[in-house]
């Protein structure tokens, strides 16, 4: 397990994964506890696929919550209820200020002065989002990922009738664009992601009408439909990797239990980011019990669908009063 | 289903790493060619894709350039052009608090501009009737700011001479609004369709019945805002950018008598005019004889 922090970062930030360089006794024993029985381990494998039930739990919540954090600020300001006003980007909830840490980076970067304002509100999502995990931001809140989420759908439905194939990037590309979109501020002056943002575009958008921005969203998951299967959030979207940064310190996290796994691997399947569950891969988990790495978007797809619970929500230090 | 393995179908093509000590144990060497291909490929199609992200975000920059020399009209308090456009966030607090819906954020037509606000003054102009500048309160980063850092430079000419003087609280212990620079200026661009210089007088709702802009009227309620359209006029000589100005001594009428008695009149823009627009709002000319131009400067009386 030593290492497997750091590992996880580079992890987060392009790099492949790797083979455990070490592998607990106990996590040994399991791994080889499985090669050996390989009916009776069949046999119980079918017996949990048998009595798992086809469940949403997590994904349902989640909705939910993404829909109703809209849903605030949208009627916000429609219904003058003045609870989150602002948009995505930057917004008050009952008056405190929130900002959120990718538009707060790319505006510092680029006016180079920091206003209290900005710092407290900058700094309060900081604190929020590392407390609830991090990339929690994009599956839980961030309108972008429920439209491209279901946009994914049809995307798989194509892949299976073997329409369209999946083409994938380098998931370093994200890595350079961050830095890039980063310099670029700081050169031009200007906040040229911002521009781009489908995140922002979307948030605006429920809030202050229709623009002709979502023209380019509309674009990204075309290229998401036809080309490649959640490509502006895999590959391109800086947000999450700020926010990813900000989950390396967050308890809120997936554990991945090696003991109730039968490696079938639906798990990566579901998973916007699979590169964090190659531990589920057979003789691959370095322990018995694995938390996921911080560029797991929180989305719990991989809870719902594992159907031995192999994977768990948990926060760290708090699992024995869950 | 079958059970996965370290090649397993679902496994995303990513496992490189994975592959080289397989390939040494003596496998096949083909397959390893595939794979080094297919990385081959997978980085063209990554460097193609993100430079065309970059370049789609830089070519927001292709707008700012193109309105360099008409920018938009910014709220009150707002930073020089490039400082603005760096330093708003595009979260449209300031759309919110606006009591008449006078600020509209920019659309991806704007570039750098997208969402950023903007005032389009012959639809709505800012008449100030939240009497403290809101948009300004509301602003998270010192976009919109009463008083800029001691780093940005004031342009020659955007400074007002004073505090500028809100009619509409003309009667209140502190009368004045907290702008040190202004937005625009106005300027009479059509003085030969203006009413006013031609003698002419104006009846009815200054816009038309269907003109959705609003605008506070002390006569009729402080503290709300109604319809241009509900409230018409009735000037033997139109006057209606001058008397309809929320701010004191920024544009006057000078009329001139006639040997017949008949009278003309001509706006004259003065040292206080804020750039607000709704001198730009109200007149009843179609298009409008006076515009406000935006990070326009004083330069003495036209």
């Amino acid at each position: 397990m030593k290492g497997r922090f750091l590992e996880q970062i580079m992890l987060m930030l392009g790099q492949a994964p790797k083979k455990p360089v070490e592998i607990t006794p106990e996590a040994q024993k399991i791994h080889k506890m499985k090669r050996l029985t390989k009916d009776d381990f069949e046999a119980m494998k079918q017996h949990v696929r048998d009595h798992a039930l086809e469940k949403n739990t997590w994904r349902n919540r989640r909705w939910t919550v993404l829909i109703l954090v809209n849903i605030l600020f949208t009627f916000s300001f429609w219904l003058d209820i003045q609870i989150l006003e602002g948009a995505l980007t930057a917004s008050r909830f009952v008056g405190f200020h929130l900002i959120d840490l990718n538009s707060a980076l790319q505006v510092m970067l680029a006016h180079k002065h920091i206003i209290v304002n900005l710092f407290i509100g900058t700094a309060t999502v900081f604190l929020l989002w590392a407390a609830l995990g991090g990339r929690s931001f994009c599956s839980w809140v961030c309108p972008y990922h429920l439209v491209a989420e279901l946009f994914e759908k049809l995307h798989l439905k194509l892949v299976a009738k073997k329409l369209v194939t999946d083409h994938e990037f380098h998931r370093g590309a994200r890595t350079v664009m961050w830095v890039l979109f980063s310099l670029l501020a700081i050169v031009t002056g200007f906040t040229v992601f911002e521009t781009l943002s489908p995140t922002g575009i979307l948030s605006r958008a429920l809030i202050y009408g229709p623009s002709l921005a979502l023209g380019w969203v509309a674009l990204l998951l075309v290229f998401e439909v036809v080309y490649s299967r959640r490509a502006w959030c895999r590959y391109v979207c800086p947000i999450g990797l700020t926010y990813g940064a900000v989950g390396v310190i967050s308890p809120v996290r997936v554990v991945y239990d090696l003991n109730h796994c039968f490696h079938e691997g639906d798990c990566r399947k579901v998973c916007l980011v699979p590169h964090v569950l190659e531990v589920v891969i057979k003789g691959r988990s370095p322990d018995v019990k694995v938390p996921i790495g911080p560029d797991c978007t929180r989305c719990g797809l991989c809870v719902d669908t594992c159907p031995s619970g192999a994977l768990k929500f948990e926060v760290k230090g708090l699992n024995k009063l869950l | 289903m079958s059970q996965e393995t370290e090649s397993g179908p679902a496994v995303p093509a990513e496992s490189d790493a994975a592959a080289a000590p397989r390939a040494k144990k003596g496998g096949a060497a083909p397959r390893s060619n595939a794979r080094a291909l297919e990385a081959r490929r997978r980085f063209i199609r990554t460097a193609v894709m993100s430079t065309g992200v970059v370049g789609a975000g830089l070519a927001g920059y292709l707008p700012v350039a193109a309105q360099a020399d008409n920018p938009r009209l910014r709220p009150p308090g707002a930073l020089d052009e490039n400082d603005f456009l760096s330093s708003c966030i595009k979260c449209g607090q300031c759309v919110q608090v606006c009591p008449v819906e006078a600020i509209v954020l920019g659309d991806i037509t704007d570039g750098f501009g997208l969402g950023v606000p903007h005032i389009d003054s012959r639809k709505q102009a800012c008449d100030f009737s939240c009497d403290a500048v809101q948009c300004i309160l509301a602003c998270p980063t010192g976009s919109l700011v009463y008083r800029k850092p001691d780093f940005l430079k004031i342009r020659p000419g955007a400074e007002l001479a004073h505090k500028p003087v809100l009619k509409a609280k003309a009667n209140d212990p502190e009368p004045t609004l907290n702008l040190i620079e202004r937005a625009g200026l106005a300027r009479l661009s059509r003085p030969e369709a203006c009413l006013a210089t031609q003698g002419k007088g104006f009846k009815g709702p200054a816009r038309g019945a269907d003109f959705t802009g609003q605008m506070r009227y002390m006569d009729v309620d402080r503290w709300a805002p109604i319809p241009v359209a509900d409230h018409p006029y009735e000037r033997d000589l139109c006057d209606l950018c001058v008397t309809e100005c929320p701010i004191q001594d920024a544009i006057r009428l000078e009329v001139t008598e006639a040997a017949d008695g008949s009278k003309r009149g001509i706006p004259v823009v003065m040292e206080q005019c804020v750039g607000c627009g709704v001198c730009e709002m109200i007149c009843p000319v179609e298009p409008t004889a006076i515009v406000v131009d935006s990070r326009a400067v004083w330069e003495g009386e036209a």
